[in-house]
């Protein structure tokens, strides 16, 4: 079934072409990449789908809902975790259910049970000071998972990680995308990681930037644990590298 | 974190430049090199302290009640007005140079036409404090709110968040800091603005004390009353720094994350 469906978006910037008829749709518990260098609009494109700004042309839907220009619909997260300094980590995972007018009790309630599935169980009432950066991702991830209807909208959500803390988060996000419903629009510049986690990516290039080539990737996600060193990732790289050229 | 070592000798620095000051003032008066009545030896002073502590104290409570009162009200006005500027950026280009304008008028110039308005009574001292607390306030919360992060906002609005869950969630807490120094800095003007306020006319206070005193030529109580203050004064700042580390306990933790 299909969750996501961004149509024909385009937008300018002061009269710049930032972005031309880019579609992008995401079936159900489907990861799909946006994958595209610097300046290719992907932020624009994640600003826009997420509804904190209006695109000139084309409408995004969600479960069939035209949420184009709505806020709060679809969650996202960002490098940074923007996990709020002064809040605990179960506030700041409540945070969204809270803005949404649930009593704190109740939404502490609903949160708690998760933490466990995203490793962060005896974090509840820490600062996020006191967490590690891949446990602020996942708290961050959490938090974005909770209120997003099952979509979320990630932004290079790893490239602040280390290499191997990097390689442990994709990892688990492989497991979790598995144990809980979540559907994932995960926009990089990072190939190995777009190939990796993805079912398809999508190549956002050129500038105003376009859908160039949309690359799927036919290896289950179940069978990924060593998938880097295998020939066949470096046949996906050779081919999504060479369409990054053009 | 500091060393043992360290955060003693950061504590002793200070303390003998103090002892050293003292000796030297000891030393001036004794000597006779500063006559007597011109500068008291600190033994004087202290005696000066206790002989007239009960008295000092009555007349230190008035003053530390004028502060007290002043700084409550400076702090209420100057938070609605912060807000009001961060709400509206057109209150803050009217108002904000007016308000710099306003700090660079005496004190001392202001005081008598607020007696000259409001009388004798504790209302002109109140008023002074209120003025002088005021702006450190108002200033520190203004770049509080303007310092939260635009990408937090983002976040909360993509969150569906009104104007005031966001000031709540994230500008308010962002400020805190901010509006504590600025509260450092009015704690310790306020006790000096109800002093000020008093010596031109009053029955009660510190002010009133010193004023008295000064026409007595009793240079040794006079030396008591001015280490009050400055005693009284520290005592608030310190309150003040109580008060932040209890309302911002993450600070704390902050602290103590990066030291892992």
């Amino acid at each position: 079934m299909e969750l996501l469906r961004a149509e024909g978006i385009t937008k300018d910037f002061d009269g710049k072409p930032v972005l031309r008829d880019v579609t992008v749709s995401l079936e159900e518990g489907e990861l799909v990449s946006i994958l595209g260098l610097s300046g290719s609009g992907k932020t624009t494109l994640l600003n826009i789908i997420s509804g904190l700004i209006l695109p000139d042309r084309g409408k995004v839907f969600l479960q069939g809902r035209d949420v184009t220009g709505k806020p709060g619909q679809i969650s996202y997260m960002l490098q940074k975790d923007l996990l709020l300094a002064h809040k605990r980590v179960i506030d700041n995972v409540c945070l969204p259910m809270v803005i949404a007018g649930m009593k704190k009790e109740e939404a502490r309630k609903k949160a708690d049970v998760h933490f466990s599935t995203f490793g962060l169980e005896g974090t509840q009432m820490l600062y996020p000071a006191q967490l590690s950066g891949g446990m602020r991702q996942r708290a961050a991830l959490m938090r974005t998972w909770l209120c997003s209807r099952g979509v979320v909208l990630l932004d290079e959500p790893f490239s602040a990680l280390d290499m191997i803390t990097r390689g442990q988060m994709h990892e688990w996000y492989l497991s979790v995308m598995r144990s809980i419903s979540l559907s994932t629009i995960l926009i990089t510049h990072d190939v190995d990681e777009a190939i990796l986690l993805s079912d398809r990516i999508c190549l956002l290039t050129g500038s105003p930037g376009m859908i160039r080539e949309e690359i799927r990737i036919e290896t289950p996600r179940e069978e990924r644990k060593d998938f880097a060193l295998t020939p066949e990732f470096l046949g996906y790289k050779r081919r999504v590298t060479a369409a990054l050229r053009g | 974190m500091k060393r043992r070592s360290e955060s003693i000798r950061d504590k002793l620095l200070p303390a003998a430049a103090f002892l050293l000051i003292l000796l030297i003032w000891w030393g001036l008066s004794v000597s006779g090199l500063i006559p007597d009545y011109m500068l008291p030896s600190p033994v004087d002073v202290v005696k000066a302290f206790a002989a007239d502590f009960p008295n000092l104290m009555s007349h230190a409570w008035v003053s530390v009640e004028e502060a007290l009162t002043g700084l409550l009200i400076g702090t209420a006005l100057a938070f609605l007005l912060a807000c009001g500027m961060d709400r509206f950026l057109n209150l803050e280009k009217a108002v904000l140079p007016l308000l710099v304008a306003s700090q660079t008028i005496p004190t001392i110039a202001i005081a008598p036409l607020l007696v000259l308005w409001m009388g004798f009574g504790v209302a002109p001292k109140i008023a002074l404090v209120v003025l002088t607390t005021f702006f450190p306030i108002a200033v520190g919360l203004l770049d509080g709110f303007k310092s939260a992060d635009a990408d937090a906002i983002a976040l909360l609005r993509s969150m569906g968040a009104t104007r005031g869950q966001i000031f709540r969630h994230v500008k308010f807490a962002a400020a805190l800091p901010y509006f504590f120094s600025g509260l450092r800095i009015s704690a310790s003007y306020a006790v000096v603005a109800a002093v000020i306020s008093e010596w031109l006319g009053g029955f009660e206070g510190l002010g009133v004390y010193m004023t008295r005193v000064r026409k007595a030529y009793a240079f040794d109580k006079m030396f008591a009353v001015i280490i009050l203050v400055v005693i009284v004064s520290l005592v608030l700042m310190r309150l003040v720094t109580l008060l932040r580390t209890v309302s911002m306990p993450w600070m704390q933790k902050e602290r103590k994350g990066t030291e892992k």
